[in-house]
């Protein structure tokens, strides 16, 4: 299940826009790692490297190396489609299918992958269902619309969506950005719990956030408009927000900047 | 008392202004300007279906109207119906849709999923664009000549079919287009990270969602070449039976049957036109509420 991530040399693209510079960092595995800087600094863009989404961007690109118990996700041999089955993601704003229902969008992936069978499709909903703590809002209405539900809960739906494929890395990009405190609050619980099973890695801009759910977290920053966005410090949560080693990272952290 | 005098005045001058006199005027003129738009532009509409109706619905509110052909009918004599007519409107705008449809899509979804900015793509985009302003007699004769000079085959419903694809795919490639275009990216993003690939994304989850409006684009592109004229008149020759086969043969429609009996200068050539063109409106009026119903269906609800 959970596997660790290895990234090395990382750099990062748009067209002719150097985004990333040079990132390296590890992600042990059944540990939550937070991504934080300020807007623009290239964290999301890490992310959607780390499951190959950085190239479905037109004239986006990636050179180095992102190994996953030290299999390079980018080796030329390798399928994205098959990386992408691997490592799961969540986004800043729900997205459920406005096609499907509750169920069939928690067993989508599974479905589309060519999963028939009935019975196991419903046992994987109300697994993956459960593992969001989404199960017991939504258990009398399972064939209702995805996009009947909160905000708070859809998100939850897209997390069971993305844990029903048994992923070994979950990706979340920003997931409560667009949240209420209390929804904001279920899903850090659900981070806590994820976490025995998942190696999880988050993009946040909160930063008390970073602090409550996070194991280690990493702070990217850049050094200017237009100049590629570096990877400035990674460390155990508690020494980054006590006793950083950078004074960029105690700036930014401290609100002098950003 | 003058406590109750101080009462009456506002302690401050009111903050905010009346409307004044031009800003009123300026919003009546814009009102009416519009509102008499609305009445140009919808009474020919409105007098065109009340003198359509006016002249031609007792006509068809007759079973014979709707199950017999005019075979056998001389102009002079009453009776009979438009059967093979509709027959032949139906069979053509049908075999029509059966082959512009899949083109048509399949070329939206190339633009829109994989052409993007691609020269390729905007090649097509340009071809469309002009294809859809060649006039219908054109495509009729671009048919003809392909078909019938070319190819040496007869005239044939098929061969209308065929010019009416050329007016339907420009019309159903636009609407799928624009549909699929507003299909958010996160949907399509959401699928990848499930490690759906592209194609399955499309099919499954970027189609179904645009299928509602979709379905309408084509139920109206359906209704428009139904109606359409110079086709049929270049194409297939009139016949006052019915004919089933579209390879062989000639074969009335509704627009045929009235450039023909349009000929006919009496109470019975009136009869059959007036009330073909009833029965032509209320086709295309079934056919745009059974897409509009199914496109409801299909809709997505949150409910």
């Amino acid at each position: 299940m959970a596997k660790r991530i290895d990234v090395k040399d990382l750099n990062l693209f748009y067209g002719k826009f150097h985004a990333v510079d040079q990132v390296s960092l590890a992600v042990p595995p059944r540990n939550v790692t937070a991504f934080i800087g300020p807007s623009g600094c290239g964290k999301s863009t890490v992310l959607r490297s780390l499951n190959r989404m950085h190239e479905v961007i037109p004239g986006a690109r990636a050179e180095g190396k992102v190994l996953l118990d030290g299999e390079d996700i980018y080796a030329s041999t390798v399928d994205p489609v098959s990386v992408r089955r691997t490592i799961g993601m969540v986004f800043q704003r729900p997205n459920p299918f406005p096609t499907m229902s509750i169920r069939d969008n928690v067993v989508a992936g599974l479905k589309l992958a060519g999963l028939r069978d009935r019975k196991k499709l419903d046992e994987v909903a109300e697994r993956a269902l459960r593992g969001a703590n989404l199960w017991a809002e939504v258990k009398d209405r399972l064939n209702r619309p995805g996009g009947g539900l909160s905000g708070g809960q859809q998100q939850r739906l897209c997390i069971a969506r993305a844990i029903a494929v048994q992923p070994d890395v979950l990706l979340m990009d920003e997931p409560c950005s667009a949240l209420d405190p209390i929804s904001t609050l279920a899903i850090e619980d659900l981070i806590q719990e994820l976490k025995k099973d998942f190696t999880i890695v988050i993009v946040t801009h909160n930063m008390q956030q970073a602090a409550r759910v996070s194991d280690q977290t990493a702070f990217f920053n850049l050094a200017g408009v237009g100049q590629p966005g570096r990877l400035i410090e990674l460390d155990d949560t508690e020494k980054i927000f006590s006793n950083p080693t950078q004074k960029a990272t105690e700036d930014y952290i401290s609100g002098r900047f950003g | 008392m003058s406590t109750a005098t101080d009462l009456d005045r506002p302690a401050t001058p009111p903050a905010f202004q009346e409307i004044n006199a031009s800003r009123r005027f300026k919003n009546r003129l814009a009102t009416v300007l519009v509102a008499g738009a609305f009445v140009f532009a919808l009474a020919p509409l409105v007098w065109l279906l009340i003198t359509v109706l006016a002249k031609g619905l007792r006509y068809v509110f007759n079973a014979d109207w709707w199950q017999k052909s005019l075979a056998g009918l001389t102009s002079r004599q009453f009776g009979g119906g438009v059967y093979h007519a509709i027959i032949g409107t139906l069979l053509q705008g049908l075999i029509c849709a059966v082959i512009a449809v899949p083109i048509a899509i399949l070329v939206a979804v190339y633009l829109v999923e994989y052409g993007k900015r691609s020269r390729l793509a905007r090649a097509v985009t340009f071809t469309v664009d002009i294809l859809s302003g060649v006039p219908s007699i054109v495509a009729a004769l671009f048919i003809y000549a392909l078909w019938v000079t070319t190819l040496g085959l007869p005239r044939s419903a098929f061969a209308v079919s065929l010019a009416l694809v050329l007016l339907m795919i420009p019309v159903v490639v636009r609407t799928t287009e624009e549909l699929l275009k507003i299909v958010p990216d996160e949907l399509r993003e959401a699928a990848y990270a499930l490690g759906v690939p592209k194609w399955k994304t499309i099919v499954k989850i970027v189609i179904p969602t645009a299928m509602s409006g979709i379905i309408t684009g084509i139920s109206l592109a359906v209704a428009r070449v139904m109606g359409e004229t110079a086709p049929v008149l270049v194409l297939v020759g009139y016949t006052a039976y019915i004919n089933y086969d579209p390879f062989d043969g000639n074969m009335a429609s509704l627009p045929l049957l009235m450039t023909a009996e349009r000929l006919t200068t009496n109470a019975v050539g009136e009869a059959r036109v007036w009330g073909a063109a009833v029965t032509l409106i209320l086709i295309i009026t079934v056919f745009n509420l059974l897409g509009s119903l199914i496109s409801r269906l299909t809709s997505l609800k949150t409910k």
